[in-house]
């Protein structure tokens, strides 16, 4: 196991407070009163995603689906790029949506949506992507655990490349970084690096 | 490094520890009864549920059953009984959990808990504190293949040098949220689940939870190694299998490629075997792919039914005792072959020499896992 080598943020993308922001600069960003779903809504035609599976998922898949069209944009990445995420609140807001449907009728349409890793699905649909996925839940966002693992993955020879991250999202209430993280770049995927891209919207 | 599949413990309808578990399968004895529920035209459905009271007078052993929910004294316990036969620093030891949904059934009413605890985080805190476990937890929830890829995670971290033991520990329950969505698919089947067989009609639930020592270190002489795992998401459909069995294939080989072995070699196969028509299609269909049609193969499901992110670590440790055993252990409710593709099913008891064992998992968003279970002596 080569246990030297070095691995760069190839990219990151951070959506918070109404903005999206590529590494440090801020790429899009919409009036901080607008509402969770039309931010979904206006993030969708701004960004020109053209992907009508889109308007079936639910919200956090959209995020995730936001933030890795983003992040995946003009990018090399090969079909074995691994999904490492991570969130708080896991299925959250859909959870309550079924339960609150479990009285009437309930849809498979939303109890899918019910498991965190479906945006994992969601992403290696979009992408291609036929590789190692995993989803962790944590009290916060945790760089040891992405790094760890990630690095974990890339010097095994499981991924050439990783999509890591922290999708958080509850009570409509989002918080998200994701990185592609790969041989190529300049930052080094250190977890001071990553918990610093994290920190940075939060200041 | 060999990492070493070691103690372990299962709390099921079939029983409060692996050897009683394991008894029972040996007998035929499946934990799937009909339960009333007013969701069903005919006034209720087959799944595997623990016996609350039984539970109960089992957990007072160790604490205070009205102070925790059902699912904390099942996985509570099952930490509790690897940890009675061995001695472990706690201060140092991994501590990985796998649920799908942990207490989704206090969402609604969360009863005498606080809001909560209906969280996957409040639900690993709890375990956290109860033990006194120092490392921050590692929660995956990865539908259907969680309590499997459970134990390749407490595996890479191990390699990666984050601890040299890890406990991991995985629960789900059979909840009417969870009921009530596999019935809005039309998923569940009208009699115990029949894996792999013409007249299946889809999945009973079922509940469980269940711990096992995985380690670097060690301890008896009857270790198991897990010598080869991967995960290859299908990138096909949220909800149905591949019909090409594309992920599964692909999680095969790579498991393969890492433990160094081929396909012929593997002595036992635990597939998934949810009852399904389609899982149980596309399960054949990368069996043969990956040359494994020969190979004796069951389902543990119409003992346990599908117990969600359990299932996973329930049947790893069911395939390491397999191996320990020399005993291949009947696929429960099997009548006759409805696949398209040949695989040799399990019909009976069996004693046989066994070395090496691939156990299989798949899971909706598209997920698949393979994992290689090797005798280490």
């Amino acid at each position: 196991m080569d246990r030297s080598k070095t691995y760069f943020i190839t990219n990151s993308i951070r959506i918070k407070n109404e903005k999206f922001l590529q590494k440090k600069e801020t790429i899009l960003s919409f009036d901080p009163e607008i509402s969770f779903p039309q931010f979904l809504k206006d993030s969708y035609k701004k960004l020109e995603l053209n992907y009508p599976k889109y308007h079936k998922m639910d919200s956090l898949c959209k995020l995730g689906i936001l933030g890795a069209s983003l992040l995946l944009k003009n990018q090399n990445f090969t079909e074995d790029t691994a999904l490492v995420f991570s969130n708080r609140s896991s299925s959250h807001d859909i959870d309550l949506k079924h339960q609150r449907s479990m009285e009437n009728i309930v849809s498979p349409a939303v109890f899918v949506y019910t498991l965190p890793n479906i945006v994992l699905g969601e992403i290696s649909i979009k992408y291609k992507l036929q590789s190692e996925n995993v989803f962790f839940i944590e009290d916060k966002f945790n760089p040891d655990l992405l790094v760890d693992y990630s690095e974990g993955l890339l010097n095994s020879g499981k991924a050439t490349s990783v999509v890591c991250g922290w999708l958080e999202l509850k009570n409509d209430e989002y918080d998200v970084l994701l990185c592609l993280v790969s041989n190529n770049g300049k930052i080094p995927f250190t977890k001071v690096n990553l918990e610093e891209l994290y920190r940075f919207e939060n200041e | 490094m060999d990492i070493l599949l070691q103690e372990d413990s299962i709390i099921s309808p079939l029983g409060f520890s692996t050897s009683e578990n394991i008894k029972a399968i040996k007998a035929g004895v499946s934990g799937l009864h009909f339960h009333e529920n007013s969701r069903f035209l005919n006034g209720g459905f087959y799944a595997g549920i623990v016996d609350k009271s039984l539970l109960a007078e089992h957990f007072s052993k160790i604490g205070d059953s009205s102070k925790f929910t059902k699912l904390e004294q099942m996985m509570l316990l099952s930490i509790q009984s690897v940890l009675n036969n061995n001695q472990l620093d706690l201060s140092e030891t991994g501590l990985v959990i796998s649920s799908t949904k942990g207490n989704v059934d206090l969402l609604g009413d969360s009863r005498n808990f606080s809001k909560d605890r209906a969280s996957l985080i409040s639900l690993a805190k709890i375990i956290q504190d109860f033990f006194g476990f120092k490392l921050q937890p590692i929660i995956v929830s990865n539908a259907c293949v969680s309590g499997g890829l459970a134990v390749a995670i407490a595996k890479r971290f191990i390699q990666v040098g984050k601890f040299t033991d890890a406990i991991v520990v995985a629960g789900d329950l059979v909840t009417d949220f969870v009921t009530s969505g596999f019935q809005s698919f039309q998923a569940l089947s009208a009699t115990p689940c029949k894996p792999f067989s013409k007249n299946r009609d889809g999945i009973s639930l079922g509940e469980a939870a269940a711990a096992i020592l995985v380690s670097r270190r060690e301890r008896k002489a009857n270790n198991i190694s897990l010598v080869g795992d991967a995960t290859v998401n299908d990138a096909n459909h949220i909800s149905g299998p591949s019909r090409t069995g594309e992920g599964l294939y692909k999680s095969i080989q790579l498991a393969l490629k890492e433990a160094k072995l081929a396909a012929l070699e593997i002595d036992y196969l635990s597939a998934h075997g949810t009852a399904t028509l389609f899982n149980d299609e596309m399960e054949a269909i990368a069996f043969n792919r990956a040359g494994l049609e020969h190979v004796p193969v069951n389902s543990f499901k119409g003992f346990y039914g599908h117990t969600l992110g359990a299932s996973a670590l329930i049947e790893t440790i069911l395939t390491k005792h397999s191996l320990l055993n020399n005993e291949l252990y009947p696929s429960l409710n099997f009548e006759e072959l409805g696949v398209s593709k040949p695989i040799n099913i399990i019909d009976k008891l069996e004693k046989r020499e066994l070395k090496i064992a691939l156990k299989t998992a798949s899971g909706f968003g598209g997920c698949n896992l393979a994992m290689i279970l090797k005798k280490a002596f």
